[in-house]
């Protein structure tokens, strides 16, 4: 699937095929041409499989949650039949669920929803059920928040790394741009002031108007929560500036610690100043959390009325079918339930990533200090020959075509330091896990002896 | 202040709009048989509540597809993973051949050329982004369903340009009105880079005819930049199969695969309507061109639709037997319905546009219950309508009609009874109004020259902002 050449402006005679489309339409802003979508299509034509393919091409460049299934189909199966079944005979919910298009969402749902959030950040910060607004996932959500913040040809600043997919998520229909806030290694990726600032201006130089900073706490790809003072200073500067500040907050249920998890909510808990709240918006999403993209379910959750109103009907273009909403609201609001997994799953993820951790660290490979998420970020700038872009990708092709593990490489994620490379670990057995570290061993060996 | 973008304060979502408000007063006094016997019946939600026993039986006797089995195994996993905008291609073959079956199997659809969006509101949305730029123009025949103002302007900043219909000819498009939309455009300075039609037709309830496809088709054929997008989501509900002729027949019957026509036609369809599913968010975009298919595909990321239900979809929709005779109920379900509602207004003497042989809803006609032929008077006549008769209708200028006097009014989302009790008052209400009118054409006679003529002021009352937002997702 590749993009079409551009396509010249036709006239009335012409008499090939070529149609006019959008310029959103031919544009490259989604991404998809990077090169590492070919870590992608290596995967897709040679997939790892224990039985079958045992020399195959391992996929860590997925951040999904494979390892909590167990808990959620015990509970759908023992408890909540009636959640996929609309009740037991004949189905007499049946219709009303599927009638329901209210973009305000279902109330239960939106209900479980805030509860849910609660839990996961200790009950450090409280969430009203209507400011809840309900969208396709978070992919949606920023999108949405996007339309909702800035208008074509302004910026939003996204301290970089940053998640390779924001570059379409953020800027592709909506005409926004993103300027990265530089962050490295010296200070473990952290978000300085003068980093902040430095930003600031880049957009102002440029003749651009900054509408908002954009986060990810935890970060993808660092797998690291962002600490409170970092997000005190940051709510300060979106303050001074009188811009927005959004925290996308997917990853808060794969904190490996829960104490170790300052939530944007929990700064604004305390905070009466209208005037500062309602530049907070936060996105959440329960594909990472409880592993579940293919049902779409993204929130927004707004401190703004007006954002909350706007980004309400806009979600028209985006609800959460009424099918899962009813199937997920009885299973969301089981608080013994969700108790029990947030704790077990937090535990799972924490145990694989002390795997693969120690397990890098035996090849001799450091990693970022990593507490949250679905990923490692790994440390390979001691064996790029250059450290350029183009060295960083020669090092991805040999580990891709070599030991066979597709994993991200930093440029993707924009980062300004080469050799940095996010490595994923909850998207599979583990098994398959002690086979990727054994490639690595063998690997970083074979190497030595040279 | 924080400011927020222009998009979020303008008010193109057209939420202030009269068509809302309507809704907002049945909110508050919602008509129910046993609860609130008064209160307002809502008449103006196309939605199809015929079938469902049908689609409770087939769940009854198929209940793997609804708990993530298939063939006894769990498919969780599978299933809650699954988040690719290619579309689960048992769903995507299994919709493509139901729409050939809606279209009496006389053409048939590639699943290759479907992409699957949360809803036809998404799907028309990402159309109008894939096939046009800020600024640029759609043609739409009026009358029009009031969503699109928000749904292909709103964050897009296409513009519709209207070609006027008129009940001069059942509000059938025709080859003048259409070039008159095109230079109105071209005044505007605006780029036209499409038209789009619903067909069949909402708020008509009629099919397109062949003669307005050959029109269209004439015109896109010699304006080589121009799509036609048809958004056949009414397709399940024409009474008579053989009635309905899609795109995509006209494409086949007149050759034009070869063509760059056939690159430049698109299709809009979803489930909300045919099934009555519009909580499940089940839309699509059918396309023949691979750039249209490859970017909607990538858009559509925006608004997937839910691997749960796209399993339960594919199961329900690939069981034949089904789905023949759930299509043949439907349609005798709905034209019967549809005679009581035409037979019930003409006993009152209010007739409905003729050959209106499809969708949930009629065109009415009450230009004759109008103080004056005048939108104020429309407005005047429909408040009474809410208010007094407590009919939720909708009024033809909601829809962009440029005749004042016409009203939608749905009629499957209702029992058999309510839709009697909803005739019985407005039969009250047409006698009472007759009887008015004949003591006030006495009056006048005697008090020639002291009248006062009643102006309603619309803005104030149709312009207020709602302050309960009401769901929106209404055709």
């Amino acid at each position: 699937m590749g993009l079409p050449l551009m396509m010249e402006r036709s006239s009335d005679n012409n008499n090939n095929n070529v149609v006019e489309l959008s310029r959103v339409a031919v544009s490259d802003t989604h991404g998809e041409d990077s090169p590492y979508f070919a870590g992608w299509k290596a995967y897709d034509e040679n997939p790892y499989d224990e039985t079958h393919n045992p020399s195959g091409v391992i996929q860590m460049g997925l951040a999904e949650n494979q390892v909590s299934f167990d808990l959620l189909e015990t509970y759908l199966e023992k408890k909540n039949p009636e959640g996929s079944m609309w009740g037991s005979k004949g189905a007499p919910g049946f219709r009303e669920n599927a009638l329901f298009q209210d973009y305000h969402g279902l109330k239960t749902f939106r209900q479980a929803m805030a509860s849910f959030m609660e839990q996961i950040r200790g009950g450090k910060a409280r969430f009203d059920p209507d400011r809840i607004v309900l969208t396709a996932g978070a992919t949606a959500a920023n999108e949405l928040l996007t339309f909702i913040l800035a208008d074509p040809n302004d910026a939003l600043l996204v301290p970089t790394p940053y998640y390779p997919g924001f570059d379409r998520d953020l800027r592709w229909r909506t005409g926004v741009k993103i300027v990265p806030i530089h962050c490295d290694s010296s200070n473990h990726f952290q978000i300085t002031p003068e980093a902040l600032e430095s930003a600031y201006q880049t957009a102002r130089d440029a003749n651009i108007r900054v509408r908002g900073v954009l986060i990810t706490n935890p970060s993808n790809p660092l797998g690291a929560t962002v600490q409170k003072k970092v997000l005190e200073d940051l709510l300060d500067f979106c303050v001074r500036k009188n811009i927005h500040l959004v925290s996308d907050e997917i990853y808060s249920g794969s904190v490996f610690h829960a104490s170790e998890f300052t939530s944007v909510a929990e700064i604004v808990e305390n905070i009466d100043d209208v005037s500062v709240k309602e530049r907070v918006h936060i996105v959440y999403s329960l594909s990472k959390d409880l592993g579940l993209p293919g049902f779409r379910v993204g929130t927004i959750y707004s401190y703004n009325d007006h954002v909350v109103r706007t980004a309400r009907r806009m979600s028209s273009f985006t609800l959460v079918s009424s099918q899962t909403q009813h199937m997920l609201a009885s299973m969301l609001s089981d608080v013994e339930f969700t108790e029990k997994y947030i704790r077990i799953n937090r535990e799972r993820l924490r145990t694989r990533y002390e795997t693969i951790v120690e397990g890098l660290k035996k090849a001799g490979i450091e990693c970022l200090k990593g507490n949250a998420g679905l990923f490692c970020w790994m440390n390979l700038g001691f064996l790029l020959e250059k450290k350029t872009k183009e060295g960083e990708l020669q090092l991805w092709d040999v580990i891709l075509k070599e030991l066979k593990l597709n994993i991200s490489p930093g440029s993707s994620c924009h980062c300004s330091e080469f050799g940095w490379f996010r490595v994923c670990f909850a998207n599979m057995s583990e098994n398959t896990l002690e086979i990727a570290l054994k490639r690595i061993h063998e690997f970083m060996d074979r190497r030595r002896r040279f | 202040m924080v400011l927020l973008s222009r998009k979020a304060t303008c008010n193109s979502h057209g939420q202030d709009s009269s068509y809302f408000l309507g809704w907002e007063e049945y909110e508050k006094n919602p008509y129910d048989v046993i609860k609130n016997p008064q209160g307002i019946i809502q008449m103006g939600l196309a939605e199809n509540q015929l079938c469902f026993d049908l689609l409770e039986s087939w769940l009854e006797q198929n209940q793997d597809a609804a708990c993530f089995k298939q063939d006894g195994q769990s498919i969780f996993r599978e299933l809650a993973l699954f988040q690719d905008y290619h579309g689960l291609s048992s769903f995507k073959n299994a919709l493509a051949d139901f729409m050939s079956e809606n279209r009496g199997n006389r053409v048939s659809f590639d699943s290759n050329n479907l992409v699957l969006t949360a809803g036809a509101t998404s799907a028309n949305e990402t159309l109008m982004f894939c096939l046009a730029d800020p600024g640029d123009a759609f043609l739409i025949p009026t009358p029009y369903y009031p969503g699109f103002d928000r749904d292909l302007k709103w964050r897009t900043g296409v513009e519709i340009v209207p070609i006027q219909c008129s009940s001069t000819n059942g509000f059938q498009i025709t080859k003048l009105a259409l070039e008159e939309a095109y230079e109105q455009a071209k005044k505007l300075d605006l780029n036209v880079k499409g038209i789009l039609i619903t067909n069949p037709s909402n708020p008509l309830g009629t099919t397109t005819t062949r003669t307005e496809l050959n029109i269209l088709f004439d015109f896109i054929s010699k304006h080589k930049n121009i799509h036609l997008v048809s958004d056949e989501i009414y397709s399940g509900t024409v009474f008579n199969s053989s009635e309905f002729v899609s795109v995509m027949e006209i494409l086949k019957n007149n050759k034009l695969e070869n063509t760059d026509v056939f690159n430049r036609v698109h299709i809009v369809y979803s489930l909300s309507k045919d099934l009555g599913l519009p909580g499940f968010r089940v839309g699509a975009i059918y396309s023949n061109d691979k750039d249209v298919i490859s970017a909607a595909t990538k858009m559509s990321s925006f608004g997937l639709v839910s691997s749960q239900t796209q399993y339960l979809l594919s199961s329900l929709l690939s069981d034949k037997k089904f789905t023949k005779n759930y299509l043949r109920e439907n349609q005798n379900r709905l034209k019967n319905r549809q005679r009581k509602l035409v037979s019930g207004l003409e006993a009152i003497g209010i007739k409905c546009l003729d050959e209106s042989n499809a969708g949930l809803f009629c065109w009415v006609d009450m230009r004759h219950l109008l103080g004056s032929k005048t939108f104020d008077a429309e407005m005047d006549l429909w408040k009474k309508i809410v208010y007094q008769v407590k009919l939720n209708i909708s009024p033809g200028s909601s829809c962009h009609c440029v005749e004042p006097g016409w009203f939608r009014v749905c009629f499957a989302n209702m029992s058999e009874e309510t839709l009697k009790l909803a005739l019985k008052r407005l039969k009250k209400f047409v006698d009472d109004e007759t009887s008015k009118r004949s003591c006030q054409k006495s009056e006048s006679q005697r008090l020639k020259g002291s009248r006062k003529k009643k102006i309603t002021n619309i803005s104030n009352w149709v312009f207020r902002l709602s302050f309960q937002d009401r769901e929106a997702d209404e055709r």
